[in-house]
């Protein structure tokens, strides 16, 4: 199989104006003739049901939750980048781009990223005119904030409560056209398997999880933004819901995966308190704009952050990334955090942490203004830790956040399935292998506002629907599949819940294809991962029926999903002999310890492509070219 | 410790539901309520018996998805505190906590604790937003907003949307919600141009919906993790009165409950 990624030839600053001109439109009249299926109702999936519903086309937009305006979007905290350059500080297009391009470590299509930051200043200018109240100066103009693997402040913000008021702008526009009648919004359903008739997306076999009722709804294409792939390391910063089993399903349906191995470890995040840990919290990016992160000199120190002279702490990233200091890419202070812990400067109970201090900038600043800033964030951490950050220092560790890689898509979001598009976290387009800080929000909206209204458009311009009828075999053969598995899950009967499993794969993904990885320890991560879902198979037990909410069920769907895609993330980061952002293979470093890339060799896009259930996947690349941003040692220093 | 969880169960919304104990040992002081009620869940699934239905997402206070009675109170003892961040510490050995859902008509239970909140949606669908399609905005600061009524607007738009307000209510009233929402958009030039008819609007469909009425009695905004002014409400009630001088025969009709536009297949 050979990718065509479809970028526009001629000048980037010209393609996506020219892959819009060249695009089939389909004319008004027509549009309300087509049917769309969007299945997720975050970011993108909400911004772009509500514009497809704009334009007049019929969609129905999915969800698990009770409601859209649930998505896990809404968790988002620090900002949303975009190139307005309103502080007057250098900021341009180009420079989002640029440091977009190389805070991916080069692993990221440029062509992709050109447009993310072009459209980046419209997507401020549509959430202000939904009535986002994002952060003002007294003046009345936008506030500014920097975030980290940026020297510009381009990042707009909503006190720490960015992502909820960027989603409920997408959450009323989507109710909208509820009212106008062009959307039908179907929450409490979660799509179970992709429906491909003649190698084309048509539709979607979709449980409703309040009575278990199998559903097959068909339309003319169908588009997934259900979001990243997390929670298979079951302790993440992800909601409890959030799951890859829609990518699951399309992947084994023949999309392809891409990129698997890129998954970014948060580095400000509470730090693991118990067993019983459902989740960890996130602490804002934002965060480091103002708290300085150290650990004491002396390893194992027990003295109390504030008994800790100021000559006896050491403030790691200011001393080894002098220029960015405390606002090094995430990738970088994640690593760093864990080699100083791992080597016994660790701070707390466990020793899995390290210090982030505001001390200094409520003496600069006075209190009162660093709560306008982070009010919403201290109050979050004292609640869950029963410390005053105000008075001591926070403790953070990373954790696992975000998944850049997806579903391949191509310049247009369409995966190599026809007629199947792919928005948001759920592709792997845009961000490389390192997501910068407030770059996701950005990439949601554009994917959801401004991408996919021209990319399906084209789509439906140039292809033929015929009727799809329930009796297809194509159609009935999806829903059996669907059955099948739930039948099965509920027939084991076996001795251990779908969560001991689910923590006990997350925890090998997390020892051996986490922060730092090796070839032989992936080796060992494949091996445990069969051995533990076979287990699965056999001694899983599922609590009460498949006729009624039943979450343990549900649960156990998405987590033999994960097994599978476990295994794939494993596989991808040991066929990676190289590190490059997130992917960290300790075989390849630099001498002090950087990510050391191969371009030579690893200047692709690792698709995989699903090739039955006991045989290896298979891997197709797509090469990577760097015509504007050329691949350099990324160095923060 | 150890404490007992008196808890409401119900198998659907046409089934009696009824109060059943639980005692639960190895309660951690730093784990969340809800990471108990997983705790609980997990022995009763090892037992054979049905875990504990309960609606819960982001776990960090901001989905709104998670939320129930505890001892009475929404969403428990804490100020300004969601379930899911509510933690054990708070409790003490030996302790019996009863668990019930949101009580109200227009939330109908679906599972034990898990109730229907589209109501919420709907009162959105009325009315709860900026008509403004996807490029049709002006340049983002080619609207000058002060400093003090974008933090007006903020303070009401942090509304989850979890529904504790109806459930402290004694009237069961929707008015915090739906204030919130007219207050956040109303406050900000983009959404003042159609104040008036978003008012009338929402204020019709809250009313369609088998939510009781207003009586100013304050419990809403107690219960309100994210802490609501109160005048939220009465920005509403005077939109809502100057709107009605002004009345217009173009709104949408309420839908009615129950009928609900999102037609789950």
């Amino acid at each position: 199989m050979t990718l065509d990624a479809k970028i526009p030839s001629g000048p980037i600053e010209q393609a996506w104006a020219k892959a819009c001109f060249d695009m089939k439109l389909v004319n008004p009249a027509n549009k309300r003739k087509h049917s769309l299926i969007v299945v997720g109702s975050g970011l993108a999936g909400g911004s772009a049901a509500a514009s497809l519903g704009e334009l007049g086309y019929n969609v129905k937009c999915f969800c698990f939750q009770d409601s859209p305006r649930r998505a896990h979007s809404i968790a988002a905290q620090g900002g949303i980048n975009a190139a307005k350059n309103y502080p007057n500080d250098g900021e341009s297009v180009y420079r989002l781009f640029y440091d977009t391009v190389k805070g991916g470590d080069f692993r990221a299509r440029e062509a992709n990223v050109y447009r993310l930051a072009e459209v980046s200043g419209k997507i401020i200018d549509q959430c202000v005119a939904q009535g986002v109240p994002f952060a003002r100066e007294y003046g009345g103009s936008l506030s500014n904030r920097s975030f980290g693997g940026a020297q510009v402040s381009r990042t707009f913000y909503a006190r720490g409560q960015t992502g909820q008021q960027l989603l409920l702008g997408a959450y009323q526009a989507l109710e909208r056209q509820v009212q106008a009648g062009s959307v039908t919004m179907i929450p409490r359903h979660e799509m179970l398997d992709l429906i491909v008739i003649d190698g084309r997306a048509r539709g979607i076999v979709a449980r409703d999880l309040v009575n278990g009722k199998l559903s097959v709804h068909i339309a003319d294409a169908v588009i997934l933004a259900t979001g990243g792939y997390g929670n298979a390391y079951y302790l993440s910063t992800n909601a409890k819901g959030s799951n890859a089993t829609a990518i699951w399903r399309a992947y084994k349906r023949g999309a392809l995966f891409a990129n698997p191995c890129f998954t970014q470890i948060h580095p400000t995040c509470i730090p693991v308190s118990g067993d019983y840990q459902s989740k960890l919290t996130l602490m804002s990016e934002s965060l480091r704009n103002d708290g300085r992160i150290w650990v004491p000199k002396k390893k194992g120190d027990p003295r109390p952050p504030n008994q800790i002279p100021e000559e006896e702490r050491d403030y790691y990233l200011e001393r080894r990334y002098p220029s960015f200091g405390n606002l090094v890419p995430r990738d970088v202070a994640s690593r760093n955090a864990k080699a100083l812990c791992d080597e016994g400067y660790g701070v707390g109970k466990t020793g899995l942490g390290v210090y982030l201090d505001f001390s200094e900038a409520i003496n600069r600043l006075g209190e009162k203004t660093v709560r306008e800033r982070y009010g919403n964030l201290f109050d979050m951490y004292q609640r869950i830790t029963d410390e005053d950050p105000y008075k001591v220092p926070m403790r953070i560790y990373p954790a696992i956040h975000y998944t850049m890689g997806g579903l391949w898509v191509d310049y247009e979001l369409q995966s190599t399935i026809p007629g199947l598009f792919v928005l948001g976290e759920a592709n792997f387009s845009d961000h490389g292998a390192n997501r910068l800080g407030a770059s996701a929000l950005m990439q949601g909206l554009s994917d959801g506002y401004f991408v996919i209204p021209y990319t399906v458009g084209n789509y439906l311009a140039t292809n033929k629907f015929p009727k799809v009828e329930e009796s297809n075999a194509e159609v009935q053969s999806s829903v059996a599949v669907v059955k099948q598995k739930i039948d099965k899950l509920l027939s084991i009967k076996g001795k251990r819940t779908v969560d001991s499993f689910h923590r006990e794969l997350g925890k090998i993904l997390w020892d051996y294809c986490g922060m730092a990885r090796t070839a032989q320890g992936l080796e060992t991560a494949i091996g445990k991962i069969r051995a533990l879902r076979e287990e699965y198979w056999k001694n899983v037990t599922v609590a009460g029926t498949g006729d009624d909410l039943n979450e343990s069920l549900e649960k156990a769907g998405r987590v033999a999903d994960y097994f599978e895609l476990a295994e794939l993330i494993c596989i991808d980061a040991r066929d990676r002999n190289e590190s490059c952002g997130g992917h960290f293979r300790e075989e390849y470093q630099t001498p002090d310890g950087e990510a050391q890339r191969d371009d030579e060799h690893y200047s692709y896009v690792a698709a995989w492509g699903y090739k039955g259930p006991d045989a290896p996947p298979e891997l197709t690349k797509e090469p990577l070219e760097f015509h504007y941003v050329h691949p350099s040692q990324r160095s923060y220093k | 410790m150890k404490l007992t969880l008196k808890i409401w169960r119900q198998k659907n919304s046409n089934e009696q539901g009824a109060f059943v104990r639980y005692p639960v040992d190895d309660v951690d002081p730093e784990m969340s309520i809800l990471e108990c009620l997983d705790v609980l869940n997990e022995s009763l699934i090892l037992k054979g018996e049905a875990p504990v239905a309960f609606e819960h997402d982001c776990r960090e206070g901001i989905c709104g998805s998670c939320g129930f009675v505890i001892n009475g109170v929404a969403h428990g003892p804490e100020r300004a505190t969601t379930a899911c961040q509510l933690t054990m510490r708070h409790f003490k050995q030996g302790d019996e906590l009863t668990l019930e859902p949101w009580r109200a008509k227009a939330f109908p239970i679906v599972k034990d604790l898990v109730v229907d909140r589209r109501a919420f949606d709907r009162i959105i669908q009325a009315g709860g937003y900026v008509s403004v399609s996807t490029g049709q905005a002006p340049e983002a600061n080619g609207i000058l907003i002060g400093k003090e009524a974008a933090d007006c607007s903020m303070d009401a738009a942090a509304c989850i949307g979890c529904g504790a307000c109806v459930a402290a209510c004694p009237n069961a009233s929707a008015a915090l919600f739906t204030g919130a929402k007219i207050t956040h958009l109303g406050s900000l030039p983009q959404g003042d141009v159609e104040h008036q008819r978003r008012a009338l609007a929402m204020v019709a469909q809250m009313n369609a919906e088998i939510f009781g009425s207003c009586t100013n009695i304050g419990e809403c905004t107690g219960a309100c993790p994210k802490e609501i002014p109160l005048e939220v409400i009465a920005k509403m009630n005077r939109d809502y009165v100057c709107a009605s001088f002004n009345r217009r025969d173009d709104l949408p009709a309420p839908v009615p409950p129950g009928a609900s536009l999102a037609t789950g297949a």
